[in-house]
């Protein structure tokens, strides 16, 4: 299982000058579930912009899999089985959660055949499945604008898992849920990560507690500043510093979750 | 053949900077706002009926005054452009941001409705329109101060509405059967208008065997003036820096306490008060009808589609590149060039009319949109397309 | 198990619905070949054909805007060329006793041999083809070199206007070979009948009913299943699609070249109903009417889009007969109307307040939930003063 998934090798992305990414380096494993910290402009969600194909890069390359996806479009490194959730919620408004999950689930996604072919048993089996895991096999039939954040969220999480790719990016996957909303999608997390490789990126550090099993890993103005086990990094002086912005006390090692919070 | 070359640089700069004049409004207004205005043309044509009407007004002055009533055209044309654009934002488009579609037909149905008003208008729908406004927008402002407005609004709408515009038409087809022709004549009608340029502004700058008219460089002047006057006042003044900031990020400005809305309302008066000023240029080249704006509208656009969104620089890069390129290929130059290889020269001459010339402008904006889709001076970051 | 149950429950119900919603469809396309013209004059008979012809580009645009959410304005230049087809295959059929082998107007500017890209109009099934496919594919190649760019939103709006003035001084400009800006009118004969005669012109009411219902079908089928969801999905969220795995070009491209089809179809039996066809028609203002027709009767609703069409043709043809000088302002006045206070067009308005209505009229009370709270005045006002 050491083999890599993902390998980013020296990668700079530059807007007029800006430098969103700046040297950086990454790999992951396959399988692994990596949590990505950072302060807000560390150039998190930069960094997934590129693993998806929505920005090219300026310098480095990405190889997902082996394969270098600087001549890919958006679509086809989906197709590849990159997954990506947003940090706000993006699903279909106007279609109902059935509706959104089949258009994720759909194995052939070109033209013709999303015109002609009929949708097969196991897949509309597949949807019923993942509406009782998702929590939405009630409202499966009602738009999905009338449901609540956290519905929305969850949806959105039941595409990508429809989807079912290799490597799962998720941005900000409890940003506004309650407690026990975000307890609930940890645990969905995890259960993922055992068929899955994931990158969740997270601002909330009781949930990066929860989750973080492996490494976690820090970017700081578009680099990484460290990488390590979140107990490890939660104490890293250089860690608590960014999150600050100022030099710290050493004898007085400050909360990681302080320093978040005070952020 | 270097003359013929000159020739058409400076008449294409000179095509271009009426396309400039016009699509200056049209861009900020777009960058600002993204608010494809479908009755810019026809603010375009306010300003030229603006500047007829100053004309004849300076034509009873006597003489000094006819020659000088160009400048105050100028700023009348503004001033009546900028309230009616004023008038449209607060009217219609503020219902309608986030909406850019929407936007679109709503300001086709008010382009519609200005053409046919300048074809009709006469003093019985002029007074008309003053006694319907001044009914409602009074009678709903006395409304407004009960504090149960907001249960009684659409009753009051409901009841204001029809019963000011039947006082407004009573009133209006009393006076008509009174007065009869003096009041129900239309004052420009549907024929076009000329407006004779000044005096010293007939004639020409003779350059080797060609004249570039005086109008042209009047034209080309009044646009650099234009464009520093819209440049200093975005970059040095503090309204400027709102309008800037808006731009950039709507949200975090009105976060920063900047109104948004009055400087959305500021925008859009000053954007339409530009193209009342190139409705003035456009009078001095010729005749101009209800339908004048209509032949500048699709032009203006394909100036802010190459040029792109949120720089002043793009626009005029735009302007220029499809000024001249429209004049080289429709007068000929082009097939005269390549006269030695016969096909091309075929090929040429085929697209030297002013309409196959648009033609040929047409595809290449279309090629050139492949290499940059997103025009000439794009914008970058994360924002873009969140 | 349950699940399986409830799929095979559901398919059953909608196959139900299927065949209700064709009978309707059938009975009233029957009700329009049968009984509509005992009761409506002829030249309000040939109104009717027109508009029914006006109402198949509407589906078109409802596909492409109300589905997708691309606004083009340059469905004018379809529907023309659809028009211009028919005509070229009619002003082909030169009867033996006329003086020259082309036609007329060819001779005044000086034309002595047809051009080539007249002569496969001499064949009616090419003509037939030509109909669906020169403005299909044309939309097409079109739609292709904008969406690969990803240009949306006024973008497109703005470049299909552009091609419409384009197309429109093209045409205009060519006198010898499409007759200039007169166009092609005076058709005399169609497969030996004449074009004018009551006969004829009842066939092509019939035929464009005909051609209406196979149109809503083919729209019908497009927008109902997975495809018709990723068309909501593309004006939705784009780059969410893209993200899902789907290319939104090649969607696009069909759906656009489709509905550039359905208005070649529109313009090839409004052309054979008017007996005229000329670059008028690609001027930027009817494209922009087309839209509106969609508009009023309800955008992405198809039903609404040939409501709209009809409704608000018999209603130029009404007001402007009564009030030639201020039509303009009506129709200003309608897009206003219809954008600012019904987004949602007729249908979209019965759909809500209809609802209400009925059951005001019944005596049920309505329940208020979650979403009808947000309409609620009060609730907004209260919001608004409070600041969310």
């Amino acid at each position: 299982m050491s083999e890599k998934i993902l390998e980013i090798e020296n990668l700079t992305v530059s807007f007029d000058g800006f430098k969103a990414l700046n040297n950086l380096n990454f790999s992951l494993n396959t399988g692994e579930l990596r949590v990505i910290i950072g302060p807000n402009g560390a150039g998190k969600t930069t960094f997934l912009d590129i693993i998806t194909g929505k920005t090219k890069p300026t310098e480095g390359n990405v190889r997902f899999k082996g394969k270098n996806l600087r001549p890919y479009s958006e679509h086809q490194i989906a197709r590849m089985g990159v997954g990506r959730k947003f940090q706000t919620p993006r699903v279909y408004l106007n279609l109902t959660p059935r509706e959104n999950l089949e258009l994720a689930c759909n194995r052939f996604k070109n033209v013709f055949s999303t015109l002609f072919r009929k949708p097969p048993t196991a897949e509309r089996r597949t949807i019923g499945g993942l509406l009782e895991t998702i929590g939405l096999a009630r409202k499966a039939d009602m738009k999905a604008n009338l449901l609540s954040h956290g519905e929305k969220q969850w949806l959105e999480i039941g595409m990508l898992v429809a989807q079912s790719p290799d490597l799962l990016l998720v941005d900000e996957p409890v940003a506004g849920l309650t407690d026990e909303e975000t307890e609930l999608t940890g645990e969905l997390l995890v259960s993922l990560s055992k068929s899955h490789s994931i990158i969740v990126i997270e601002h909330d550090m009781e949930f990066v507690r929860q989750i973080a099993q492996g490494q976690v890993t820090v970017l700081h103005q578009g680099s990484v500043l460290c990488e390590g086990h979140f107990d490890e990094v939660q104490s890293d002086p250089r860690v608590i510093e960014v999150y600050l912005g100022h030099e710290v006390d050493h004898d007085q090692p400050i909360d990681l979750q302080q320093a978040a919070l005070q952020e | 053949m270097f003359t013929g070359i000159l020739d058409g640089i400076f008449n294409g700069l000179s095509v271009g900077s009426v396309l400039l004049l016009a699509a200056l409004g049209l861009a900020i207004v777009f960058g600002l706002m993204g608010v494809i205005n479908m009755a810019h043309g026809e603010l375009m044509m306010l300003g030229a009926y603006t500047t007829f009407v100053v004309q004849n007004g300076f034509k009873q002055l006597g003489a000094p005054w006819t020659q000088f009533y160009i400048f105050f055209a100028v700023i009348a044309a503004f001033l009546v452009a900028a309230l009616v654009g004023l008038a449209l934002e607060r009217g219609v488009i503020r219902y309608l941001y986030g909406r850019p579609l929407e936007t679109l037909l709503a300001t086709w149905g008010v382009s519609l409705i200005l053409q046919q008003f300048v074809r009709s208008v006469n003093w019985v729908l002029v007074i008309g329109l003053i006694l319907f406004c001044l009914l409602f927008f009074g009678g709903l402002w006395i409304v407004k101060r009960r504090p149960d407005f907001e249960r009684i609004r659409n009753w009051a709408i409901a009841i204001l509405l029809p019963l000011s515009a039947a006082i407004s038409f009573a009133v209006g087809s009393v006076l008509s059967k009174t007065y009869k022709l003096a009041v129900t004549k239309p004052w420009f009608g549907a024929q076009n208008v000329d407006v004779t340029a000044p005096k010293w502004l007939l004639g020409g700058l003779p350059i080797g065997n060609y004249q570039l008219p005086y109008t042209r460089m009047f034209i080309m002047v009044l646009t650099v003036l234009c464009v520093l006057g819209i440049y200093f006042f975005l970059n040095k003044t503090p309204w400027g820096l709102r309008i800037r900031s808006v731009t950039q990020n709507r949200n975090m400005s009105a976060c920063l306490g900047i109104p948004t809305q009055k400087v959305d309302a500021l925008t859009f008066a000053l954007g339409s008060g530009l193209a009342g000023i190139a409705g003035c240029a456009v009078s001095l080249l010729g005749s101009v009808g209800p339908n004048t704006g209509q032949n500048y509208i699709v032009n203006t656009f394909m100036v802010v589609v190459v040029g792109g969104v949120g720089k002043l620089v793009g626009t005029i890069v735009g302007a220029m590149a499809i000024g001249i390129t429209d004049y080289i290929v429709g007068t000929g130059i082009l097939a005269q060039l390549f006269a030695p290889i016969p096909p091309l020269a075929n090929f040429f001459t085929f697209f030297a009319t002013t309409s196959m010339a648009k033609v040929m402008v047409f595809f290449l904006i279309v090629v050139f949109l492949q290499f940059r889709p997103a025009g000439l001076f794009p914008q970058k970051g994360r924002t873009v397309d969140a | 198990m349950a699940a399986e149950i409830a799929v095979e429950r559901r398919i059953d119900s909608s196959k139900r619905r299927l065949i209700v919603e064709a009978a309707i469809v059938l009975a009233i396309a029957l009700f329009f070949i049968l009984v509509v013209p005992l009761l409506l004059s002829d030249f309000r008979l040939n109104l009717m054909g027109r508009f029914l012809a006006l109402a198949i580009v509407a589906l078109g645009i409802d596909l492409i805007w109300g589905f997708t959410g691309l606004l083009s304005l340059g469905h004018g230049i379809f529907f023309t060329l659809g028009g211009y087809a028919i005509a070229m295959y009619i002003k082909l059929q030169i009867p033996e006793s006329a003086s020259s082998r082309l036609p007329e107007f060819m001779s005044l500017y000086g034309v002595t041999e047809l051009p080539w890209f007249w002569k496969p109009f001499y064949s009616f099934p090419f003509t037939a083809l030509a109909v669906v496919l020169i403005p299909g594919i044309l939309a097409g190649l079109l739609g292709y070199v904008i969406f690969r760019n990803r240009i949306r939103g006024v973008y497109f709006s703005i470049l299909t206007q552009a091609a419409t003035i384009i197309f429109f001084n093209f045409f205009n400009g060519q006198q010898k070979l499409f007759n200039g800006t007169n166009g092609l009118t005076d058709f005399q004969t169609i497969f030996g009948a004449k074009v004018n005669s009551p006969g004829t012109q009842y066939t092509f009411y019939i035929l464009t009913i005909i051609v209406l219902v196979f149109a809503y079908a083919l729209c019908r089928w497009l927008t109902s299943g997975r495809f018709g969801r990723l068309l909501v999905a593309i004006r939705d969220d784009e780059s969410r699609v893209r993200f899902t795995g789907y290319d939104p070009t090649g969607f696009k491209v069909l759906v656009f070249a489709i509905s550039g089809a359905l208005a070649g179809l529109s313009g090839a039996f409004f052309t054979l109903q008017t007996g005229i066809i000329s670059p008028n028609s690609m001027n930027i203002a009817f494209s922009i009417e087309m839209v509106i027709w969609v508009a009023v009767g309800g955008r992405a609703s198809l039903v609404g889009a040939i409501l709209g069409a009809l409704v608000v043709n018999f209603a130029k043809s009404l007001l402007s007969e009564k009030f030639p000088d201020i039509w303009l302002f009506f129709q200003g006045g309608l897009f206003l109307l219809v954008v600012m206070f019904l987004p949602d067009g007729i249908i979209g308005w019965l759909r809500t307040r209809g609802k209400d209505l009925f059951r005001a009229a019944t005596g049920r009370k309505r329940i208020m939930t979650y979403p009808s709270l947000e309409e609620d005045p009060e609730v907004e006002y209260e919001r608004k003063n409070l600041g969310d």
